[in-house]
């Protein structure tokens, strides 16, 4: 498992286990370590865990087994309000009989703050996310995307020095919640904050974090940069989740240093890395990434194995062509090509062949 | 065809595409479900109106409805007019022999007892005159037993009366704001408005207990409500419902039932006292007086009216999502002020709307106080029911329930103006 323990952690997870109901484990032996200032995203399908552990992190779950440290100290008895995290939540959780300054007031009323310093910091956390003129509004009055923005102002009103985002873009339409990937990504950057964010969507966790925690079964599967995880999945589970793969079943049939050969079950070979393979005739999922495939041969290495495939259908999709073929008794095997304009447009019943760079095609575990 | 797609007219009107105005063609083509629409609602509408305004119309116009003097005394209304009542002289012959000529026709219709219980209301004594002298006065005859006066007043002195004169003079008009003074302890008299005589005044403290009362039954019902509420909108639905079961347990029993077992629960050698005294808290000589007085009447209330305050509440505390309280906490607010802050000004429309649902109904109650209230502990409603079924002075009935009516208009526009009955959601 993931154990990244370093000496400039400032969130710890130690050995943190869950359960709701005493009979299953939600979250299984969690290790984790958050240096100052690092934005991680917790990715995984829903019921993985993420969500509990960002709420054990809040304090509104207890964990079951295990320590959670900040700065080094032990927060398991420590109540929500005396954590000083700033939290933004899913549907926002903005005050609805308050105003949009007395929701930016609240945590700096309850924390005894005098009024005109009050009244500074409100005014700063509201133009810090472009919302100054706003402060007299009611939540209801405002957009989505505003009420968002302004969810972020409170959470991060009070200079915490940790935030945790609990699916905070869900609620929004496409392009809007690209424009805040990036508005989120840059204001955590420049001040320096600590964030633990949750989602889903992995083009959200691969766009905006400094690492993502890939979580499944109560587990991290892999915590990597986004880069090393998309193109160096640990395994079948990672591979299939980030982005989209192409899968294809067999058994290796030869290994040689970082590469090998496996027969699919259609009797076919092809070239791959073995990842989680280590002895010949070993069961295998190989995974390989629809704009990783070629079917230009000149492309390939002479030697290269080669799949015969044919053409099931061709969508247009803009900046992208994707192509759906049946290979190897699948006819769920997808090609992605860019647009460009030498770029070759298969036709529906065309039969090519297909191939890849060896690293390109991950032999994990079955 | 203008630049924006749209036919306009020369006046500017913007017209549909054959020509007619766009309004009217909206208008028409909207007709018929709004014909629908009526059509559907038609028989409650008819209902309400002949089984519910048209009797409360009716009800409230005896209020101020003072015709029976006029109708069953025509004529001696007409020369009664010329009279001065405050010259401390008895009325002259002329209005003796109109008035026992009306007499003679009032006593062949059997009116004249009617007319002497309704003008009884404010002078007592004149119900029986009128029954009495009704024997005597049929045997007169209009045509030989004259001169009148003397005839009158050797049936019964009270005829040579003023005071006598003077009450048929003063309730002669045909409208008559009289019942609505005596339901604020006043009286018309020939002299006009005035307090009514001490020993008398009861309507309003009746109203002012009335409305104190409920009050504080209200606040009982937030009091105790309030966190049954918060404890079913917070609970996971299988435990919520079973509870919400108990709650509405109590619509299910008959209200007399309800209200008999308080009595049983609270009288002098009732499951309270008794337990109380074997328990030796209470000793057997003192026990404690909770029944037939204003206590019994609030305790016996507030359980009776308690789920109507739980459910508003419930129903809008149920709206209040989780997560707002998590989002307090987070933001460094301790439990109280989470509470305080976030969660009780969101649930303020849920006690608004069941705190006047509690206090209309409770200014009207009639049963409860009836039963366990005791002297001390009737409401307004009593009295009217009294006025109904006893007394038969439905006017003063009339004009009670007309001003309770106004008062509860009154509350809630006050309510409105502070609280904002746009607050108000009852789920």
């Amino acid at each position: 498992m993931a154990d990244t323990h370093s000496g400039d952690a400032f969130v710890e997870f130690e050995r943190v286990q869950k359960s709701y109901d005493g009979e299953v484990l939600v979250v299984k032996d969690l290790n984790l370590s958050i240096p100052k200032g690092e934005f991680l995203t917790m990715l995984g399908p829903s019921g993985s865990g993420k969500t509990t552990c960002l709420m054990m992190l809040a304090g509104f779950e207890t964990a079951t087994h295990g320590e959670i440290k900040i700065d080094g100290v032990s927060i398991n008895n420590i109540p929500p309000h005396k954590r000083g995290i700033g939290m933004v939540f899913q549907n926002y959780a903005l005050f609805p009989h308050m105003t949009i300054a007395e929701n930016l007031s609240f945590p700096l009323e309850v924390r005894k703050i005098g009024k005109s310093d009050r009244e500074a910091k409100v005014k700063r956390a509201l133009d810090m996310v472009e919302m100054g003129d706003f402060g007299g509004r009611r939540p209801a009055q405002l957009s989505g995307g505003q009420q968002q923005r302004i969810a972020l102002a409170r959470a991060l009103v009070f200079e915490p020095e940790l935030v945790l985002m609990d699916e905070p873009l869900g609620a929004l339409d496409k392009q809007l919640r690209e424009k805040m990937q990036f508005e989120i990504t840059h204001l955590a950057h420049s001040l320096g904050i600590t964030t633990v964010y949750v989602t889903h969507d992995q083009t959200e966790a691969l766009t905006m974090s400094d690492r993502v925690a890939v979580f499944d079964d109560g587990r991290i599967q892999q915590i990597d940069p986004p880069d090393v995880l998309y193109e160096n999945p640990k395994n079948a589970f990672v591979a299939q989740f980030i982005g989209e793969n192409n899968t294809l079943h067999g058994t290796v049939k030869s290994i040689s240093g970082d590469e090998c050969v496996v027969v699919l079950d259609s009797g076919e070979e092809i070239d791959a890395m073995p990842v989680n393979v280590s002895k010949v005739g070993e069961r295998t999922t190989v995974s390989i990434r629809p704009e990783r495939v070629e079917f230009d041969k000149s492309r390939l290495h002479a030697d290269a194995h080669t799949l015969k495939a044919e053409v099931l259908e061709f969508i247009y999709m803009g900046d992208i062509f994707r192509t759906r073929l049946r290979v190897a008794g699948t006819d769920e095997f997808i090609i992605k090509s860019r647009n460009a304009p030498d770029q070759t447009r298969l036709k529906p019943g065309e039969h090519v062949e297909i191939g890849w760079l060896a690293r390109d095609c991950r032999a994990l575990e079955a | 065809m203008s630049e924006t797609g749209q036919n306009t007219g020369q006046n500017g009107l913007v017209l549909a595409a054959d020509g007619t105005p766009l309004k009217k063609s909206l208008a028409r083509s909207l007709r018929v479900e709004k014909l629908r629409a009526l059509a559907l609602i038609a028989p409650l509408l008819l209902f309400v109106l002949f089984s519910f305004i048209w009797p409360i119309g009716e009800m409230l116009f005896r209020s101020v409805d003072n015709r029976d003097v006029g109708e069953v005394l025509p004529k001696t209304v007409a020369v009664l007019k010329d009279w001065d009542g405050t010259s401390g002289e008895l009325p002259d012959e002329t209005v003796y022999k109109a008035f026992t000529a009306d007499m003679l026709v009032a006593i062949d219709a059997k009116q004249h007892t009617k007319l002497g219980r309704r003008l009884n209301y404010e002078t007592s004594g004149i119900s029986s005159l009128f029954r009495k002298s009704g024997r005597k006065i049929k045997k007169l005859d209009l045509e030989t037993d004259g001169p009148f006066k003397e005839a009158l007043i050797k049936i019964d002195k009270k005829w040579g009366d003023v005071e006598t004169w003077k009450a048929i003079q003063t309730h002669s008009v045909k409208y008559t704001d009289g019942y609505y003074l005596a339901a604020i302890d006043m009286q018309r008299t020939p002299e006009g408005a005035a307090a009514q005589s001490e020993d008398k005044r009861i309507m309003m403290t009746l109203f002012k207990r009335t409305l104190w009362m409920s009050m504080i039954i209200t606040g009982m019902c937030v009091l105790l409500g309030y966190p049954v509420a918060w404890i079913l909108a917070n609970l996971p639905a299988r435990s919520a419902n079973l509870l919400m079961i108990l709650v509405l347990l109590p619509f299910w029993t008959s209200l007399l039932v309800r209200t008999s077992a308080w009595k049983v629960m609270l009288q002098q050698q009732g499951v309270i006292n008794e337990v109380l005294v074997w328990l030796g808290m209470v000793a057997d000589d003192s026990r404690l007086v909770i029944i037939n007085n204003q206590f019994g009447t609030i305790t016996a209330m507030t359980h009776i009216l308690l789920p109507f305050m739980i459910l508003p509440m419930y129903s809008v505390m149920q709206t209040i999502q989780p997560t707002y309280l998590r989002a307090a906490k987070s933001l460094g607010a301790t439990n109280w002020t989470a509470f305080w802050r976030v969660y009780f000004p969101q649930s303020i429309p849920g006690i608004g709307a069941g705190s006047i649902l509690v206090f209309i109904l409770s200014i009207g109650y009639y049963i409860t106080p009836e039963i366990v209230g005791g002297a001390k502990g009737v409401f307004i409603s009593n009295r009217i029911a009294y006025h109904i079924s006893s007394s038969g002075n439905w006017g003063l009935a009339a004009a009670l329930g007309a001003i309770l009516l106004a008062v509860v208009l009154v509350l809630y526009w006050v309510y409105d103006k502070i609280v904002g009955i746009d607050n108000v959601k009852l789920g």
